[in-house]
């Protein structure tokens, strides 16, 4: 899977800053998303990496620095599904219809359009769950549901906000299959996640983030014992295996020794 | 067939009968919105902000109470979105510091330059059976001027409810509709309060709603059901309230709570499920569903 970036430019932030009120979570931020980019960011939980996506997507105003999009710039965002209201009244197919929102008139979806969702929820292995509630669906159902809303905008950029938390081994599986597709298609991807070894090893590029961006690289680059430190706070081994880079955390009997 | 031909008799009830339905569906069809927001408790605090606008008019031109109570009550629901968007203060809090400084607000300056009158009396307890036909044209005006927002609207105002972040990046203009449902909350709740009186007001806005959120997951049916519910419940509430000799707005919240209560027997847990948490984004729901 090639995807480091190299393609014409779709984002750049210079020095970007941000802030929540006086709380500053983002640091002198400078960084790329081109056309045919996979990247993933890691970091701890409150590194900034869900602040990083909205920069990225313009729902936050950087405080110091700037942010560049490209013109005309098609962007579709997958939420974490943590922040989703599952009790809200939508079924599958109300919820991936929101896609087609802007300068539709009226209420009910069209012939066309309901043959749409459904063609895309039968690419993505849900189709025949559009009349469902949304929390009648699995895990890896709703995520894929969120990205089903993401595709019908045929997006150029898809953000994805910790697409493989709370999914099983197998549905995370899936999921990087589906986006690696998608990759090959031509969608640029960035992703965040702190799942090293069952998501950031398997991706092209990652950039590592605590509060500011402390490396950026293949995961061969920046899965390292000092980069992981630097980015989690903690020390951890990086072994070998198959070619890939696994992480492990240092063994407790390390601690032990070094808390006695 | 009798009874419910004989109230019909009379003009007075007529009238009544008209706008307990308009304004049931009415707040009714809004309320889907208000409900699924956490705001519910924004038509209590709107009815009273709006006692404000009645105590500015009686201090400069009070034959325009209803345009002053009108403007100080979408003053109030726009400071309200601006407060929850602009600090960390939730939707439920900001709603109560707003609306009930605007009523203080009002107490103050009626305790100081104004007198209550027919108008004030009106606007707290509701007169549907003295209500002018300026009245019900006006609830006329507001009833078609929500109805064709939400039609037009619909989409938007329901991605900006559902998810405002990802609306927005996917060019809805979320500020915007936000803005003009309140606007729009605004009108519905100055067209009812002179006829229905706050109690009313505040209660027909939430409860078709949840009634309707316990029947059904689909945005669309919740919409229909809870303009329905509104509806049907003005209706027998207008009638009950004759037979029975009680006051209409009163007997009108009762039926609503009457069908909640046995739509809640009906459908159990399940109802129970759908209602609990209709604004919540609550991992305790992921946690749940994983259990």
């Amino acid at each position: 899977m090639t995807g480091t970036g190299v393609g014409p430019e779709l984002i750049r932030l210079d020095g970007a800053a941000a802030s929540y009120g006086h709380h500053r979570v983002l640091t002198d931020v400078s960084f790329h998303v081109h056309e045919d980019q996979f990247t993933g960011i890691v970091g701890p939980s409150g590194a900034g990496k869900t602040t990083l996506l909205r920069l990225v997507l313009g729902t936050l105003k950087p405080v110091a620095g700037e942010v560049f999009r490209r013109p005309d710039l098609r962007v579709a965002y997958v939420p974490q599904l943590e922040t989703v209201n599952w009790n809200f009244p939508v079924t599958v197919m109300e919820c991936v219809l929101m896609s087609r929102t802007r300068g539709r008139r009226l209420p009910w979806a069209s012939r066309q359009e309901k043959a749409d969702v459904h063609a895309v929820l039968d690419r993505l292995g849900i189709g025949g769950l559009a009349e469902r509630h949304i929390r009648q669906l699995s895990g890896g159902q709703q995520q894929r549901m969120f990205l089903a809303r993401a595709l019908l905008r045929q997006p150029q950029l898809l953000l994805m906000d910790e697409p493989t938390s709370g999914v099983d081994v197998s549905t995370r599986h899936d999921i990087l299959h589906l986006l690696a597709d998608l990759h090959e298609d031509g969608v640029a991807i960035v992703l965040t996640t702190h799942d090293l070894n069952g998501m950031a090893a398997h991706l092209p590029h990652l950039v590592c983030v605590n509060h500011r961006i402390v490396a950026d690289g293949t995961p061969s680059e920046v899965i390292t014992p000092a980069v992981l430190e630097q980015t989690f706070g903690a020390r951890m081994e990086v072994l070998e295996h198959l070619g890939m880079r696994v992480v492990v955390d240092e063994a407790p009997s390390n601690y032990l020794a070094g808390g006695a | 067939m009798e009874t419910l031909l004989e109230p019909l008799a009379y003009a007075f009830f007529q009238k009544g009968l008209i706008v307990a339905g308009l304004s049931g569906a009415l707040l009714g069809l809004i309320g889907v919105y208000i409900v699924l927001r956490g705001m519910s408790y924004i038509g209590h605090g709107l009815s009273h902000s709006i006692f404000g606008g009645f105590a500015a008019a009686q201090l400069f031109a009070a034959q325009f109470y209803a345009l002053a109570a009108g403007l100080w009550g979408i003053a109030s629901a726009l400071a309200i979105t601006v407060v929850v968007k602009k600090s960390r203060v939730g939707a439920d809090a900001a709603i109560g510091v707003i609306t009930i400084a605007s009523f203080a607000l009002g107490v103050a300056l009626f305790a100081k330059f104004g007198s209550s009158g027919p108008s004030f009396d009106n606007a707290l307890f509701g007169s549907i059976l003295g209500i002018s036909v300026g009245q019900i044209v006006g609830l006329v005006a507001v009833a078609i001027l929500t109805s064709a927002f939400v039609f037009l609207r619909y989409r938007a105002l329901l991605f900006s409810t559902f998810d405002p972040e990802v609306a927005a990046v996917s060019g809805v203009r979320v500020n915007r509709v936000e803005a003009a449902l309140m606007i729009v909350l605004s009108l519905a709740i100055l067209a009812t309060l002179t006829v229905i009186g706050v109690t009313l007001v505040a209660a027909m806005l939430v409860i078709p709603a949840v009634i309707a959120r316990m029947l059904t997951d689909s945005f669309g049916r919740m919409l229909a059901y809870s303009t329905a519910i509104g509806f049907a419940s003005g209706l027998v509430g207008m009638y009950l309230s004759y037979y029975a000799g009680v006051p209409s707005g009163t007997m009108i919240v009762l039926v609503g709570a009457t069908v909640f209560v046995i739509v809640l027997a009906i459908t159990g847990g399940r109802g129970l499920r759908r209602s609990a948490g209709l604004d919540s984004h609550s991992e305790d729901l992921l946690a749940e569903r994983a259990a």
